[in-house]
């Protein structure tokens, strides 16, 4: 059934749907990225909920003109601009006032909300409102997606994708460092409304399928997912892409797979399933990856202290210091120094010296801060200059007769 | 009549020197708040030369290199950068923060850095290609950092972070540079690093501007000196500007006698 629904072979709404999600999923992933670069991932938690009031405000126009309230293209259309006007509001309030972006958000946040609810309900008591359904734009419902709501979804979020492939320099140059930004001439402030446009766009978009509760799932946790796989900005928004269309098409397909279950919820929860590998098992920032470094990082400094401890006849206490040398067969379980770590314990010794002798010398500033008690010495400095070194320090290495 | 006369000469000179200073700033006055943070500043920048702003904490030294380069809006006051306004001249000016302003865990390399500095060329859609791609390495090997370009910028030291920042200025091919505190924090490698360069820009013709809290060294390394405390308090060649007067006249007591031992002799 799952495979059916993944070949797109379970019917024509499930293929519109998948479809359609996957698109969603792709843009919003390249959108949240730069959102989240920016640092502004919950701004899009109050464009989506400021979509609400419009929801409702445009089923009354259109029914008071005796059009058809459900028309998706005036619904949507609705709710980008009351979404509009929820943004100026959190503009104003951050750039006018002394309210911190935070408050400001949660403030636009829940009026813009309270409000839609409140013409939600007021539209159940009218006359055509009882069958407008419009309690779906908040969890999404694709049940009855017709063709031309996909091309809807499938061209808005296109279109926003495109915009940000043409805007990603800049866009990437405002996040990093918006000062230098404005001295390079760049419209910081005219960016950073395009940035919320797009949003904006993509939320728009979204609510057929997700819902504006949940829209901002797939902004923010593609982009936080893929930021462990790599350290480029550029690749982190291609991976977000890539995540946000996956989730988007594996959950449709799951959702279909077993009808009782809500597409929107079904691919947040794939997308988290996504972050979560991601954030276990990513090299360099994953958290395994981390336990794992750190791990071999503790078995060096233990087998340094105990080579150094060994070199200078003292008693080892630590059972891990014991254990890893004998491992390595440099003493015995007793902790008595086999030939091996003899000698490796004093070449140990000897490298301290050096290396004291180098942190002495301010000609060496640039090597001697590479010390971190562990590194091995010839790793910074040529023979050369070692041997120079050990003629300073004198010492066991030359017999002389 | 004679008066009349007198007053246009004075027009004329003042606007020729608008004209020929790479940077010159007329009445400026940046207000944070109710409370300027610089008051009527004139600022007369000598070209092929290196300028050091300096003065006590917040005595406007940043805020005064923001508003020349439009990050800050001024109250009043009137900016011409080789002449013109800044509007017109942004390909000839480069800027170096003040590396606490930028957030060293954002997914950018070394090299991508370095890159930025090219965006003009490089416009929306260009690719980075390998000349691009050379100039930026060309860039890293003048601050001495070339063996770090594919690092993730967090990974470096903080005066490391300086000299790539300052290799990014360096791949705009600019005639005037800005710098915010490039000294601050950082190691003496990079010190000297850094002010190899900027003597070697000033050698190329370049014009130098830099935000500087070093009292010590100013007599090393710079031409120019410009003292300042909300407003003006002097400008001109350091031999002649760089006195121990000036000095008190801009910080005040907040000038100890330990600072004062540290001043070169030319100074006292």
């Amino acid at each position: 059934m799952l495979a059916d629904a993944l070949l797109l072979n379970l019917g024509y709404n499930a293929t519109l749907v998948a479809i359609g999600a996957t698109l969603l999923g792709i843009s919003a992933g390249g959108t949240g990225t730069f959102l989240f670069l920016r640092k502004r991932a919950l701004v899009s938690d109050a464009i989506s909920h400021a979509t609400l009031p419009g929801v409702g405000l445009a089923f009354i126009v259109m029914v008071a003109l005796g059009g058809d309230g459900r028309n998706l293209i005036g619904l949507l259309a609705g709710s980008a601009v009351s979404a509009w006007v929820g943004l100026l509001c959190l503009s104003w309030l951050t750039r006018r006032t002394r309210l911190a972006e935070d408050a400001a958000i949660g403030a636009v946040l829940s009026v813009f909300f309270g409000f839609g609810i409140v013409l939600l309900t007021v539209i159940q008591t009218m006359g055509s409102g009882r069958q407008a359904g419009l309690e779906s734009f908040l969890l999404g419902a694709t049940a009855g997606m017709l063709r031309a709501d996909a091309l809807v979804i499938a061209l808005g979020g296109a279109l926003a994708l495109a915009l940000i492939v043409l805007l990603r320099r800049p866009l990437t140059l405002v996040a990093f460092d918006p000062d230098y930004a404005t001295a390079r001439g760049l419209p910081v402030h005219r960016l950073d409304l395009a940035l919320m446009g797009l949003v904006m766009a993509v939320t728009v978009v979204g609510l057929k399928i997700v819902g504006l509760i949940l829209i901002v799932a797939l902004l923010i946790i593609p982009p936080v997912a893929a930021r462990f796989w790599t350290e480029r900005a550029g690749t982190v928004a291609l991976l977000a892409g890539l995540f946000g269309g996956l989730s988007g098409y594996v959950g449709a397909a799951v959702s279909a797979a077993a009808p009782g279950l809500p597409t929107g919820p079904i691919i947040v929860l794939v997308s988290f399933a996504i972050f979560a590998l991601s954030l276990l098992f990513a090299p360099g920032r994953g958290v395994l990856a981390a336990l794992l470094r750190h791990l071999r990082y503790r078995r060096r400094v233990h087998l340094r202290q105990g080579l150094l401890a060994l070199a200078q006849d003292q008693p080892i206490y630590e059972r891990l210091t014991l254990r890893l040398l004998a491992r390595a067969g440099l003493a015995r379980p007793d902790g008595v120094p086999t030939g091996a770590g003899r000698a490796r314990a004093a070449k140990a010794l000897r490298d301290e010296a050096r290396w004291a002798d180098l942190r002495a010398d301010p000609e060496h500033e640039a090597a001697a801060a590479l010390y971190d008690g562990l590194r091995d010495i010839e790793t910074v400095l040529t023979r050369d200059q070692i041997a120079e070194i050990d003629r300073r320090l004198g010492g066991p290495q030359e017999v002389t007769p | 009549m004679l008066e009349l006369a007198a007053t246009q000469g004075q027009t004329v000179q003042a606007d020729t020197e608008l004209a020929a200073s790479p940077l010159a700033i007329r009445g400026l006055t940046v207000s944070y708040g109710e409370k300027p943070a610089v008051f009527s500043v004139d600022m007369t920048v000598p070209a092929g030369a290196m300028t050091a702003i300096i003065g006590p904490n917040g005595a406007g030294k940043s805020t005064l290199l923001k508003a020349a380069l439009g990050i800050v809006t001024p109250l009043s006051g009137r900016v011409r950068v080789f002449g013109k306004p800044l509007k017109e001249q942004l390909a000839r000016v480069a800027y170096v923060p003040q590396r606490a302003s930028i957030d060293w865990d954002f997914p950018t390399r070394v090299i991508d850095v370095v890159l930025m500095g090219l965006y003009r060329e490089l416009g929306l859609l260009g690719r980075v290609r390998p000349r691009h791609r050379d100039r930026a390495l060309g860039c890293l090997r003048r601050v001495g950092m070339e063996e770090f370009a594919g690092r993730q910028i967090g990974q470096l030291s903080g005066g490391q972070q300086q000299r790539v920042f300052l290799a990014r200025a360096l791949a705009q091919g600019a005639d005037l540079y800005l710098l915010d505190e490039p000294f601050a924090g950082v190691d003496a490698a990079t010190e000297k690093a850094i002010i190899a360069v900027l003597k070697e820009l000033k050698q190329a013709g370049k014009t130098v501007v830099v935000v500087h809290h070093d009292l010590a060294t100013v007599t090393d390394y710079f031409d120019h000196v410009f003292l300042i405390n909300t407003r003006k308090v002097a400008e001109g060649p350091v031999t002649r500007t760089f006195t121990v007067e000036n000095l008190q006249a801009a910080y005040g007591g907040r000038l100890t006698l330990a600072q004062l031992d540290q001043l070169p002799q030319s100074a006292v």
